[in-house]
């Protein structure tokens, strides 16, 4: 167990410069989510064209972790289609509690995440912002999504 | 280094004596002694409560009273023995006033539905503050939910201190209960507990005092205090989770109906009637934590065996010296800075998150609670999401204290 490998360079840059944050103007839907545990509590709005994510951005606060996440998340995921994005949650999930995962070498930037696994008490940080994309994205009423929670 | 140690031998209290009682403290967490700041939450067990606990497990377990065998008369004496000592660590006036219950969440709870539902009627009030830990919180919202009262809290200042006046100036023919900590679990507030009881009872007001975290820090004399009801959890004072204790006048007790109904709170059952056991076991429903109980009864003679003020002058000493060297971290803020205050110190970090601040001084070995304490109004008030908080008990050190800032420092230069 090493913090250099949870508090990867990726990570604390994404922490401190976060990608997407802010207010997303005409969002086509819009959820958040909440970690009861420790108060983290993001909003997440996006835009679909078709069926592909053409826009997304986050606010709200949280740790290191989940605040990397979920930078990470919304540069990974603009520009696929729903599905796609879907079964990116799926792998990053897999990514965040299977000690058997295979390697994230494609995964790129979010294969930082990995390092999160040997911390069982931060998995649910990393893994909010990942819920509440997915509860969006499987919903098949976008305009009252019901927030998601951790617990 | 040395000169810390120094000032540390100069103390009455003999603070390595102290630890060796604690088989815990010398473990080793990361590669690193324990420095564990997180006695707030729960402190760690003396070896006299692990013995006790074992002893009675292994020679003496059986349920208790009402059982002619040897262990079943074992059992009850030593469960009983420990209600004896409690009676006498708070100095209650009987037994009788001395309730059993899972935890101070529990005898708050216990209050609510049994003393305060019965009791109250549209439109009165139940007076609290705003520093208040949820346990003794939304259990009035529920009885306010259930009877049409009125739930009011009494504000705090920016240092967190909140003020008798404060207190005093909400209270009117309406208010019927007032509930407040003796200590904040968040802000390490003591309260003018003594003088708010005194003008609550000058005003007929019913007092519940919510001792989760005064019990370990302070003598606590239901008597003199004259509160009507005082509660606290026996894991927080050294012994075991899941029993705690409900302190109730033997008038008010006698009134109020039972809470639970079950065995052992009984005298007679028929299908057309049952009549109740006396106190205490009128509000004791089931088979108790009876292991629980008896590790209660040894942490309490654990701590009667020490010099209390001692103790208690050397926790006074970790805070003060805990505040003097988090305030020289740059970027680190302590929030709840009243004048008068328990051994504990929450504060936030410029930059870093008390979450990553709390996996970091893992690592180091040292364990803080880092979260919103169970008192998000208290966040809301400071506007912060959550706090790290370091809680000292009587076998903390100046040097862990040390190690804790210098572990704070090493985070902050990897966030910011």
């Amino acid at each position: 167990m090493e913090l250099n490998d949870l508090y990867r360079d990726v990570i604390l840059d994404h922490n401190r410069r976060p990608r997407n944050f802010g207010n997303l103007d005409s969002a086509d839907a819009s959820v958040e989510g909440f970690n009861p545990m420790c108060g983290d509590h993001l909003t997440l709005r996006l835009k679909l064209r078709d069926d592909t994510i053409s826009d997304i951005r986050f606010e709200g606060q949280g740790c290191a972790i989940s605040t990397a996440s979920a930078s990470l998340m919304t540069e990974a995921v603009k520009g696929k289609s729903r599905e796609a994005a879907l079964k990116l949650f799926d792998r990053v999930h897999q990514l965040l509690t299977d000690d058997a995962a295979p390697p994230a070498d494609e995964l790129g930037k979010l294969a930082a995440l990995s390092g999160v696994r040997e911390f069982p008490a931060r998995v649910k940080c990393a893994s909010l912002c990942w819920h509440t994309l997915a509860s969006a994205l499987k919903a098949a009423d976008l305009k009252s999504l019901p927030a998601v929670s951790t617990e | 280094m040395n000169n810390i140690a120094l000032a540390e031998t100069n103390r009455i209290f003999d603070v390595a004596a102290a630890r060796r009682h604690f088989p815990i403290l010398s473990r080793m967490i990361h590669g690193k002694p324990l420095v564990y700041l997180d006695n707030g939450a729960s402190a760690q067990r003396a070896q006299s409560v692990i013995d006790a606990v074992d002893d009675y497990e292994r020679h003496h377990h059986a349920n208790i009273h009402r059982g002619v065998h040897t262990l079943s008369q074992e059992a009850t004496a030593m469960y009983e023995g420990a209600r004896d000592r409690v009676q006498r660590f708070i100095n209650a006036r009987s037994r009788s006033e001395v309730i059993f219950v899972r935890g101070t969440t529990e005898a708050i709870n216990l209050v609510a539905q049994s003393y305060a539902r019965p009791t109250l009627r549209a439109g009165d009030e139940i007076l609290i503050t705003h520093l208040e830990h949820h346990a003794n919180i939304v259990p009035w919202q529920m009885v306010c939910e259930q009877t049409g009262a009125k739930l009011v809290v009494a504000p705090m200042d920016a240092q967190g201190e909140v003020h008798l006046e404060a207190i005093v100036s909400l209270m009117n023919a309406r208010t019927k209960i007032l509930a407040c900590a003796h200590v904040s679990n968040a802000l390490g507030t003591i309260l003018p507990v003594r003088r708010i009881i005194a003008a609550a009872k000058a005003r007929g007001i019913i007092t519940l005092i919510d001792g989760a975290q005064a019990i370990s820090h302070m003598a606590v004399d239901v008597q003199e205090l004259g509160c009507d009801f005082y509660a606290f959890s026996g894991h927080k004072m050294y012994g075991p989770t899941g029993v705690g204790v409900l302190y109730g006048r033997e008038q008010l007790l006698d009134r109020m109906p039972p809470w639970q109904g079950g065995g052992e709170m009984i005298l007679q059952v028929t299908f057309a009637k049952t009549t109740y056991n006396a106190l205490p076991n009128k509000f004791e429903a089931g088979t108790p934590n009876i292991s629980g109980g008896i590790g209660l009864g040894a942490a309490v003679e654990f701590l009667s065996g020490l010099d209390l003020s001692a103790a208690h002058a050397h926790e006074d000493a970790l805070l003060h010296h805990a505040t003097a060297t988090l305030n020289k971290v740059q970027g680190l803020r302590i929030v709840g800075t009243a004048p008068d205050k328990a051994s504990l110190v929450s504060f936030v970090v410029a930059g870093v998150h008390p979450h990553d601040l709390g996996t970091i001084l893992d690592e180091d070995g040292i364990a803080v609670r880092t979260g919103h304490h169970c008192a998000m109004p208290v966040m809301d008030f400071f506007k912060v999401p959550a706090t790290a908080r370091a809680s000292f008990a009587f076998y903390n050190t100046f040097d862990e204290i040390d190690r804790l800032a210098l572990g704070i420092e090493r985070a902050r230069k990897m966030f910011v």
